[in-house]
């Protein structure tokens, strides 16, 4: 690890943020046994359109090379199959590995993975709020957070189907009774303890 | 047969029909329903995507209000998003006991307990093995006669846990369809992936996806699945994908407690058909049409 730790402190020594690294780390302990088969790139339905390969990834996940991964779009194009995992000669978790750098990436707000981002936080914003995600408020703040007048325009046909067959009905984003509140604050408070 | 039940969010909303068909399906087998109460959401895939400890804590809050119902120690989930993240708790806090402490300190918040003693069962595995292809035979009313249908397992009810089918070339639905008269599409994309939540955020990703599967149902007279998310894919974005591959592609997509409600003769309003979104019309003449004409045949044998 001596030589990786090297790399790391070489080439990106002053812009990649603390915490980046630390969890880098628990990555890179996930996939140490990689031996660069390809299996996982050969299984993962998504890679046409990946810049990087699955195996490339993890290679660079391997060197520490945190520029390279966090301006390529592949781990953001994961969408949770577990080919890869299944497949893995090696056992490695690697779909868990996929969602560990979409965590850091919405932890850190990395402008590359916006949508994604905006799109998964409005959901868990929904979840804390009321219990249960409410699709339209959803949609609603979603919209609201990507800021583009032109975004609905793309869901309205589909909106309005589901909306006139009943599935989705127009909700303003309330407050809601927080639910889940608690549970959220909790979690929040131990992963603040775990990073210290 | 006696279960607890878990919906989940997108039964109460876009996959309204899967909830009143599932219902409907397992009443007419005389299985009893308990709705876990208060239940909260599952995290989806959203929660995995912004933090570890929430995707294990939201779905353990599920379990141990399933708990709390007591009694009955099986959760009968049809959207298969849900039964992966509840059965990943169930799964890693059999392993890790440190793990279920670090999750009962959060749960405390909301004054609730997880000791890990129910199991999560998908829908389609107890189709499968509870109910079984014998019983659903016996009871079948309106059989599909001369229709073939493509069986879409979708990917979070295969694997990473392999519980009940084979996750690299699912067949658990195949016996359960053909106890139903119809025949079965053969095809190799039963377990590919529909794309998920990236038809919403990387469209253009999606429906590549998405168009491979509907070109590889092509002949087949229907898609059934057993995922809202899943369905919801194949069959909201046909048109566009018809004008994509110039080509079309258009294609009745139901959830397996409609196909399998239909042939033991529920209601199609009992069974929401009304609500999906791909054309059904043809599909459903098509079988009326099987059936009045094989009926006609036996009452002139008769006679």
């Amino acid at each position: 690890m001596n030589r990786l730790g090297k790399l790391e402190s070489e080439q990106e020594p002053e812009t990649a943020p603390a915490p980046v690294i630390d969890s880098l780390a628990s990555i890179r302990d996930m996939v140490s046994t990689c031996i660069q088969c390809g299996t996982c790139t050969g299984s993962c339905p998504n890679a046409f359109a990946m810049d990087l390969t699955p195996r490339q990834l993890w290679y660079n996940v391997l060197r520490g090379e945190k520029e390279t991964i966090f301006h390529s779009k592949t781990f953001s194009l994961c969408s949770v199959c577990y080919y890869c995992t299944l497949r893995c000669p090696r056992g490695l978790p690697l779909t868990e590995a996929m969602s560990a750098l979409k965590q850091i990436a919405a932890k850190e707000n990395l402008a590359p993975y916006k949508k994604s981002i905006r799109f998964y936080k409005s959901f868990m914003e929904s979840v804390c709020r009321h219990g249960r995600v409410r699709e339209m408020e959803l949609m609603t703040l979603y919209f609201i957070s990507m800021k583009s007048p032109f975004l609905p325009l793309q869901f309205a046909p589909l909106g309005m189907k589901l909306m006139g067959k009943g599935k989705i009905s127009f909700e303003i984003p309330s407050k809601g009774n927080g639910a889940l509140k608690a549970i959220f604050r909790k979690v929040e408070e131990l992963e603040k303890k775990e990073e210290k | 047969m006696k279960y607890l039940y878990y919906p989940g969010c997108s039964l109460e909303g876009t996959a309204l029909e899967y909830n009143s068909s599932t219902r409907a399906f397992m009443q007419e087998l005389g299985a009893e329903l308990m709705e876990i109460e208060d239940w909260t959401c599952c995290g989806a895939s959203a929660a995995e995507a912004t933090s570890h400890l929430l995707s294990l804590a939201l779905p353990a809050c599920v379990l141990a209000k399933a708990e709390k119902m007591g009694g009955v120690e099986e959760i009968l989930v049809p959207c298969s998003a849900c039964y992966l993240n509840l059965k990943k708790v169930e799964e890693k806090i059999r392993k890790d006991p440190e793990l279920l402490d670090k999750i009962n300190i959060i749960l405390a918040e909301e004054k609730l307990h997880l000791n890990g003693q129910v199991r999560v069962r998908h829908f389609l595995d107890v189709v499968a093995n509870d109910v079984g292809p014998e019983k659903i035979f016996a009871r079948v009313k309106k059989p599909f006669i001369n229709l073939s249908i493509a069986p879409y397992y979708g990917c979070q009810c295969l694997r990473p846990y392999s519980v009940f089918d084979d996750p690299e070339e699912p067949r658990s639905m195949e016996l359960i369809i053909k106890a139903t008269g119809a025949k079965i599409h053969h095809w190799n994309m039963g377990g590919r992936c529909c794309g998920a939540a990236h038809m919403t955020t990387k469209p253009e990703v999606a429906l590549e996806l998405v168009a491979a599967i509907l070109k590889a149902a092509r002949g087949a007279d229907a898609i059934v699945t057993v995922c809202p998310m899943c369905q919801m894919n194949l069959e909201a974005y046909q048109k566009k994908i018809s004008g994509m591959c110039k080509e079309e592609l258009g294609m009745p997509i139901l959830y397996l407690p409609q196909f399998l409600g239909l042939a033991l003769g529920l209601s199609e309003q009992d069974l929401r058909l009304d609500l999906n979104l791909s054309i059904l019309k043809a599909f459903l003449g098509k079988w009326m049409l099987n059936l009045t004409s094989v009926n006609r045949n036996k009452n002139e044998i008769k006679n």
